[in-house]
């Protein structure tokens, strides 16, 4: 029987050896907040990255305190009995650098000036947040990762991964992801950072100076992406028409959609750092492992050496399932080993966060799999 | 019911690459991957037979047979198999050219309508045939092109197949001197061994 994790303590981790990214700029020192959930076996192989998205963070699974209503945002698919079992396997989830839950990123300390680094912080790509997931490897004393694992921007990096360090993970699922964006997420994103960009209160991203927030920019930034996130269908069957509930504070409301959507929009300001977002959406538009198509994909597989899982919704309109049988079609012909299904949702791009038996059985069958090679192997 | 898979082993050469066309529960690739070594591809519809297939470690995708092969390079495989769906798919024809394009060779299993069984339920009693060969009622069936051996190899010459090898057996994979020697009256299920030729 499947259970919770219970209460899961996040750790802060230092790392004092400077790191070179790839857009040539240097961050002298940086900390990495970390959950692992499970235990590292003796010969550290049971170990398991997962890789969090646009606006997730290093609390992927259990509760930080014991009154809490809210998990991890990966909670129903991580835990004992679960997709990634952690009775079976260490898992080790983090928030990337550039992130706003405890990692170095724009809000923290810039160590040469004393004040935080807010807009100067440098910009940060898939690549460097998988360089730095592999020095936290390092530090955990895990060589070789049992599987790597992320859905939407999470995906990217468990594919950078499979590229960058092909001998250091065993297999790698890949779920609601894309090998680059188009024009029209590229464009999505765009409206966002001008929404955020355009906040009276941004100040050039130097806000904290100023003692305010952009929290209208970020809210209307959140309204915008959700929308993306979420499907006609599924928008259609929560809201329909239907009218505004009366207990919330609703000036100006006219639907109910529009109450959720503002309700999604001020919740996510409050918590979410503006330059933070602008960082995360910038290295998702400049993620493209075929270096502007300079290389085709499956020429850059082919020097992957791990097992691949991928998955995609039928309504995900963000990262469309045709998007993911690209990943597939290139896996294919540059003869890796890969299986992949498209699943059957109304959830649109949130289907890989949300609870589907058919979506459970294949990862965890998937998994399992991986468990069990992992045992036949030592 | 993979007793008609018997021959089939014996045509696949060690270390082989298969692909699998509707591999089901992916029993016929695992067992190929036991005894032969060979590196299984599957494609498959249902979920739930995907699902199984992960389980016994094959890789498998999702994908529709009516969408073609066109994801697959020119002879990428040793061999590309299909067991008991060439009769479901719209264009068996399309279906068995792409097979040889991706493929060096092709095996091919399919249910026999000359079948005598099917002959007297059609042919005296004057309704479609429905057996445990073909259980389904006509109004709704995944067989929509069902042939015969004489069809199947007529077929084959015309698209420049040649047939390396073939066999027919009854459903539980059991040759009888009748189906040898009239296998489009008496054989159930035919296994062909196929290439192109050049």
């Amino acid at each position: 029987m499947s259970q919770s994790l219970g209460v899961v303590t996040p750790e802060l981790i230092p790392f004092e050896k400077p790191l070179k990214l790839e857009r040539g700029q240097t961050l002298p020192r940086y900390d990495l907040m970390v959950e692992t959930y499970g235990n590292l076996n003796a010969n550290k192989s049971n170990a398991v990255l997962v890789c969090h998205a646009l606006s997730g963070d290093h609390h992927a699974a259990g509760y930080h305190e014991s009154e809490s209503i809210k998990p991890g945002w990966w909670n129903h698919y991580i835990g004992p009995g679960k997709c990634i079992d952690t009775d079976r396997f260490f898992v080790v989830s983090l928030n990337n650098i550039g992130g706003c839950s405890g990692s170095t990123g724009p809000l923290s300390i810039n160590p040469e000036t004393g004040k935080a680094y807010g807009p100067a912080f440098p910009e940060v790509t898939v690549l460097d947040w998988v360089h730095v997931q592999a020095r936290l490897a390092d530090h955990l004393g895990i060589h070789k990762f049992a599987a790597i694992v992320g859905g939407s921007l999470g995906g990217m990096q468990a594919l950078q991964w499979s590229i960058t360090y092909p001998d250091r993970l065993e297999s790698a699922a890949v779920i609601a992801a894309a090998p680059r964006l188009t024009a029209q997420n590229i464009a999505f994103n765009e409206v966002a950072r001008q929404a955020i960009m355009r906040d009276p209160n941004f100040f050039d991203g130097n806000y904290a100076d100023h003692d305010v927030i952009p929290a209208s920019g970020v809210g209307l930034a959140r309204m915008v992406g959700h929308i993306t996130y979420l499907s006609d269908i599924s928008m259609g069957e929560k809201f329909g028409r239907n009218l505004p509930r009366e207990d919330r504070d609703a000036e100006g409301v006219n639907f109910a959609v529009e109450q959720y959507l503002r309700y999604q929009g001020k919740q996510f300001s409050g918590r979410f750092d503006a330059n933070t977002y602008i960082l995360m959406t910038r290295a998702l538009d400049y993620f493209d492992p075929t270096l502007n198509e300079s290389i085709a994909l499956s020429q850059v597989l082919r020097e992957t050496r791990c097992k691949f899982l991928v998955l995609s919704f039928t309504t995900d309109w963000r990262f469309s399932p045709s998007r993911s049988e690209e990943i597939v079609d290139a896996l294919i012909q540059a003869g890796k080993p890969v299986s992949y299904a498209r699943l059957e949702s109304a959830h649109g791009h949130d289907a890989f966060l949300i609870p589907d038996a058919t979506y459970e059985r294949l990862f965890k069958a998937f998994m399992s799999r991986v468990y069990t090679d992992l045992m036949e192997a030592s | 019911m993979i007793s008609h898979f018997y021959r089939i082993p014996a045509w696949i050469a060690n270390n082989a690459r298969v692909l699998d066309l509707g591999c089901g529960d992916g029993r016929l690739l695992a067992q190929l991957v036991k005894t032969h070594g060979i590196h299984a591809l599957g494609l498959e519809l249902d979920p739930d037979k995907i699902a199984t297939c992960l389980d016994l470690g094959l890789s498998v995708i999702q994908q529709d047979l009516n969408r073609g092969l066109s994801n697959f390079n020119d002879q990428q495989f040793d061999t590309v198999i299909m067991t008991q769906t060439l009769q479901a798919i719209r264009r068996p024809d399309l279906a068995l050219s792409e097979m040889l394009r991706v493929g060096r060779e092709a095996i091919v299993t399919f249910p026999n309508f000359a079948y005598i069984r099917n002959r007297i339920q059609l042919g005296l009693a004057g309704h479609m045939p429905v057996n445990p060969q073909l259980p389904n009622p006509w109004y709704d069936t995944p067989n929509i092109h069902l042939s015969t051996f004489r069809d199947f190899e007529e077929l084959c010459q015309t698209l420049g197949i040649q047939i390396l090898d073939k066999d027919t057996s009854n459903l539980s994979g059991k040759r009888t001197w009748l189906g040898t020697v009239w296998p489009n009256l008496f054989g159930e299920v035919a296994v062909y061994r196929l290439t192109k030729e050049l």
